[in-house]
């Protein structure tokens, strides 16, 4: 009952539960309705368990604090009160130095800097853990934010093993992965909450973090850089996987478009209407501003983890971008229906 | 102003030569009625109150924008806003909140009440605070003038590069709030080296440093960190505007420009700021809670020592806005030390309240309930901070709705609760009438209810992960409940306010009289009249105790003489004292009205268009007329005792 916030706390509930229960109450009020699903909380994630320690220690200490120094002032306002009667006017001149409380604030100074000096020597300790993963990682990923939406690029020992592929993270479990962060265009922050913290992606530099999924499952992430008008709809996925299922997706990842569609009229419309911004490996279309659709019919959702990919989806967002993000830099290209159709028939090829 | 040595011994007076003396120091020191007077006074009485209403319809107008973004907020997948408009919305609320609300209504309490405070007739500088009152007005309208056309600043109130580059953002928004924001800085630095030169040089003699009210050390204290942090982010502002239109790179990575300099130069002076914008907030607690407390305030030196110990750690923790920027461990070690350990003088401020609560007895006043209210809201928006600044914690806090509820609480919680408080504890002074106390109460209810529910939630927003500045969310996020939360208690809020908005109202002509001293406080503000004479004291007071009006009831010999002392009645005159010890030691020739400050303000809002318009010729015309009115302003005076062989 007290894990209403965010999702499932992982394998060991137990344990940390008895010391959080109280802290977790009073947040439990507000969080209730909210409980049902939260894809983008933390306080309970498959990453660092020490970071997510870390949390919950501070919160716990800031609830008390905050209980103990509401507690006393409500007492120092009722309980110690020498009530005034305020008809008097004689009462309310009387004024007077009572009491001599210094050595009071000298002594809640000392235990504030003995917590203080804790908690720091505790975020030096947590920071040492995290500065680097556990072991060296063998996958390398290099992920660069675009104006709205993620590009992401496998590198491999050797550019036959390098791909691209967009808005959607594949990982093995239980190893760390290297994540090298770039920007395209303006700041934009890399975040998956249920694995790691956030690091900045920024134009001219090439930023480091790494994550680690302890379990297999699909994690939200998100922008949290404000980066402009469809900020709000720059999301993507990671999908953590065991390492066969994960090395089975990388091979079929690095194959290029198949082929049986052929000359279709579809592949045509694209190739007049799209092919200047997207790539698909294995035909002519090579453009670079918008995102890879090599394999777009294997990624779970489009334009940024905004929609399901599946067909009307899909569809609508071919009609009309402008629509579902506005402001976004596809434009609308006028389709018309026959068009649409053919244009999705062939998308739904990319497998 | 020139300081001049006389040889003059000033006559003393006291209250016998009253109606004499104080026609004379009236018909010297009044403004003249009508329109030249209303634009030229130099009455820091004024001047305070303009700064003070100005300040609240900037958090009208932030507190509006708001609202509409509720709105927006209140359902996933609202349509009330276009991103554009959303954008345009979050950056203003934030830019007049942070800027043209929070430090300019301290200002006004500070421009208000320090001379008063202090037992002179002025402030240090009097056409300089008109100056700057005038320039904190017209930076603001030049701001909201880019709502007329539509294309307000939409890069957030942090303005990051490149998102406000010429390529990113090429129509004017980026411009007004660079040029707004420049400015503004004029206002502020000097209005900070005003304070500074009163505080340290104009004070009652007698008042030596150990005796200067609390409040005095919070405005000290951020008048210098004032002139020492704005350099930064005007000039940030100035080389964006460079970039903007003369093609530099400062922040360009694509030639070797760095973006991240412009974190650094913001950031430099943007957590100064927050620290600028809120001691002085503190300092009116310190100042008014114990009056309400019916004793003095526990831990004077250590509450003054903590304030200016939290101001000098505040230039030490910018870096923590940036923990997600791949920076250096060591730095984040460093800087996230500091940002946890800069808790500790703040303690001291909240245990000497507590104290002083404790030790007190409470007179249940409206003041007193926005003052405990700040308390609690002061400890959850301290707290929120200290898990901030743990650097593994705060990679995930970072620009999430935690934050926005962490600023909230410390915009709100630390500057707001105060200054409510200390506007039902000081309006009596300003107006000469009472505030209606159960009106004041039934706000309090509104404010407190309405803040809480509607920022606390905000925090558990941030927990699931919600992030800062999106203008829409799905509903499979788990955050629809909380925000409609949120969205109900910031319309409950803003009643809070009206509530007391019409309070100030009604009581300005229908409130009880308030008298010399309604709440039987013991600074020199409350031994004049309500309100204040032009000339604010009929003699310089002499004062030897911090509780001049206390002494005989704390059991000291009464030596404080608010009623007898220097007369100072040959023209427009006050005392400069010395910076520690407050003896006497010049008599000061004090500027009479004058109509420069405004008109130099004019010139340098034509200056600041130009230079967003790229109207070179107009931008050397308005050059010429701020060297003209420059110089006529200071040009040399007989009656100010600048030119030889002046007498007195």
């Amino acid at each position: 009952m007290w894990s209403g916030i965010g999702a499932d706390l992982g394998d060991r509930p137990r344990k940390r539960g008895g010391m959080h229960l109280f802290c977790v109450l009073p947040l439990l009020l507000y969080a209730a309705p909210a409980r049902a699903d939260a894809p983008l909380g933390y306080l309970s994630g498959a990453g660092p368990r020490n970071v997510s320690n870390l949390t919950w220690g501070v919160l716990t200490i800031s609830i008390l604090v905050v209980l103990i120094i509401t507690g006393v002032l409500l007492f120092a306002i009722f309980a110690r009160r020498n009530r005034i009667s305020s008809e008097s006017s004689n009462e309310r001149e009387l004024v007077s130095r009572a009491g001599n409380p210094v050595a009071v604030i000298y002594a809640g100074l000392v235990l504030s800097t003995l917590v203080l000096f804790g908690v720091t020597i505790w975020t030096m300790m947590t920071l040492a853990d995290i500065a680097a993963p556990p072991s060296a990682p063998k996958v390398t990923i290099e992920v660069t934010g675009h104006e709205w939406w993620w590009e992401v690029r496998y590198i491999g020992d050797d550019p036959s093993q390098t791909f691209v592929t967009a808005n959607e993270i594949h990982i093995p479990v239980g190893e760390p992965v290297a994540i090298k962060l770039r920007s395209a265009d303006v700041i934009h922050s890399f975040w998956v909450p249920a694995l790691s913290g956030k690091t900045d992606t920024i134009p001219g530099q090439t930023n480091t973090t790494w994550i680690l999924a302890d379990r297999a499952g699909t994690f939200r992430g998100q922008c949290t850089e404000y980066c402009g008008l469809q900020h709000a709809h720059m999301g993507f996925q990671v999908i953590a996987s065991s390492k066969e299922k994960f090395e089975a997706w990388r091979q079929a990842q690095l194959r290029v478009a198949s082929e049986k569609s052929g000359a279709s009229p579809g592949q045509r419309v694209f190739m007049q209407k799209c092919a200047v911004c997207h790539t698909i490996r294995g035909t002519r279309a090579g453009g670079r501003v918008g995102p890879d659709l090599t394999h777009l019919m294997t990624r779970g959702t489009i334009a940024a983890d905004t929609l399901p990919n599946r067909v009307g989806y899909l569809s609508g967002w071919i009609a009309d971008p402008q629509h579902v993000k506005p402001g976004s830099k596809m434009p609308r290209l006028n389709i018309d229906g026959e068009d649409l159709a053919q244009v999705r028939n062939y998308l739904e090829t990319l497998d | 102003m020139t300081e001049i040595e006389y040889d003059r011994v000033p006559n003393v007076a006291d209250e016998s030569h009253g109606s004499e003396l104080s026609a004379r120091l009236r018909s010297l020191w009044e403004s003249k009625p009508g329109v030249y007077g209303w634009f030229a006074t130099v009455d820091h009485k004024t001047l305070g109150i303009r700064y003070i209403v100005t300040a609240f319809i900037f958090l009208g107008l932030g507190g509006i924008e708001a609202l509409i973004m509720r709105i927006q907020l209140a359902q996933p997948n609202e349509h009330v806003l276009s991103p554009e408009q959303y954008n345009q919305l979050f950056t203003m609320h934030g830019i007049t909140m942070i800027l043209w609300y929070s430090l300019p209504i301290l200002t006004g309490f500070s421009v208000y009440l320090q001379p008063l405070l202090l037992g002179c007739r002025d402030m240090a500088l009097p056409r300089l605070n008109a100056f700057t009152y005038w320039v904190f007005l017209f930076s603001g309208i030049f701001l909201y003038a880019s709502f007329l056309i539509g294309a307000a600043p939409d890069a957030g109130w942090f303005n990051y590069v490149p998102l406000a580059s010429i390529e990113q953002n090429p129509g004017p928004n980026i411009d007004f709030y660079a040029m707004a924001n420049i400015f503004l800085g004029i206002s502020t630095t000097l209005g900070g080296i005003n304070f500074i030169v009163t505080i340290l040089r104009f004070r009652a003699p007698g008042m030596s440093i150990n005796r200067l009210p609390i409040m005095s050390w919070g405005t000290l204290t951020i008048s210098v960190a004032s002139v020492l942090s704005i350099p930064a982010v005007s000039l940030a502002f100035f080389l964006l505007w460079m970039d903007r239109h003369f093609g530099t790179h400062f922040f360009d990575p694509a030639t070797g420009g760095q973006p991240l300099l412009w974190q650094h130069l913001f950031w430099l002076w943007g957590h100064p700021w927050v620290y600028i914008i809120v001691l002085p907030a503190l300092s009116m607690v310190s100042q008014a809670l114990p009056v309400c407390c019916r004793r003095p305030l526990v831990a004077y030196s250590l509450v003054a020592l903590a304030t200016v110990l939290t101001m000098v750690l505040g230039f030490g923790v910018w870096l923590h806005h940036m923990f997600a920027t791949g920076l250096p461990t060591m730095a984040l070690a460093l800087f996230s030390a500091v940002s946890i350990l800069i808790a500790i003088p703040s303690a001291v401020s909240l245990f000497a309240w507590l104290a002083t609560i404790w030790t007190g007895r409470p007179d249940f006043s409206t003041t007193f309930y926005f003052f405990a209210g700040f308390i609690v809201v002061f400890v959850i928006g301290g707290v929120s901070g200290f898990m901030t600044g743990s650097v593994p914690v705060d990679w995930q806090l970072t620009d999430t709705y935690f934050v926005v509820a962490h600023i909230h609480y410390v915009l709100i919680g630390w500057n707001l609760f105060a200054v409510l408080g200390a506007l039902y504890h000081w309006f009596p002074k300003m107006s000469g009438r009472m505030l209606d106390e159960k009106l004041g109460k039934i706000s309090f209810w509104f404010v407190f209810i309405g803040f809480n529910v509607g920022f606390f939630p905000m925090h558990i927003t941030g927990l699931l992960g919600m992030p800062r500045r999106v203008y829409t969310y799905s509903a499979d996020m788990g955050w629809s409940t909380l925000n409609l939360i949120s969205s109900i208690g910031a319309f409950v809020l803003a009643i809070g306010l009206l509530i007391t908005l019409f309070n100030i109202v009604r009581s300005r002509r229908l409130g009880q009289l308030a008298g010399p001293n309604p709440w039987d406080a013991d600074t020199l503000e409350w031994s004049t009249t309500s309100p204040p004479p032009p000339y604010n004291f009929l003699v310089i007071p002499t004062v030897a105790s911090r509780s001049p009006l206390w002494e005989d009831r704390l059991g000291e010999k009464r030596a404080s003489t608010p009623e007898r002392g220097f007369a100072l009645d040959h023209g427009k005159e006050t005392l400069g004292t010395t910076m520690l010890d407050a003896v006497p030691d010049v008599i000061v020739k004090m500027p009479e009205d004058s109509l420069a400050p405004l008109l130099l303000s004019l010139a340098l809002a034509v200056l600041f268009t130009t230079m967003m318009l790229e109207a070179w010729w107009w931008l050397g015309a308005s050059i010429v007329a701020i060297l003209i009115i420059t110089m006529v302003w200071l040009w040399p005076r007989r009656n100010l005792g600048e030119i030889e062989g002046s007498t007195s």
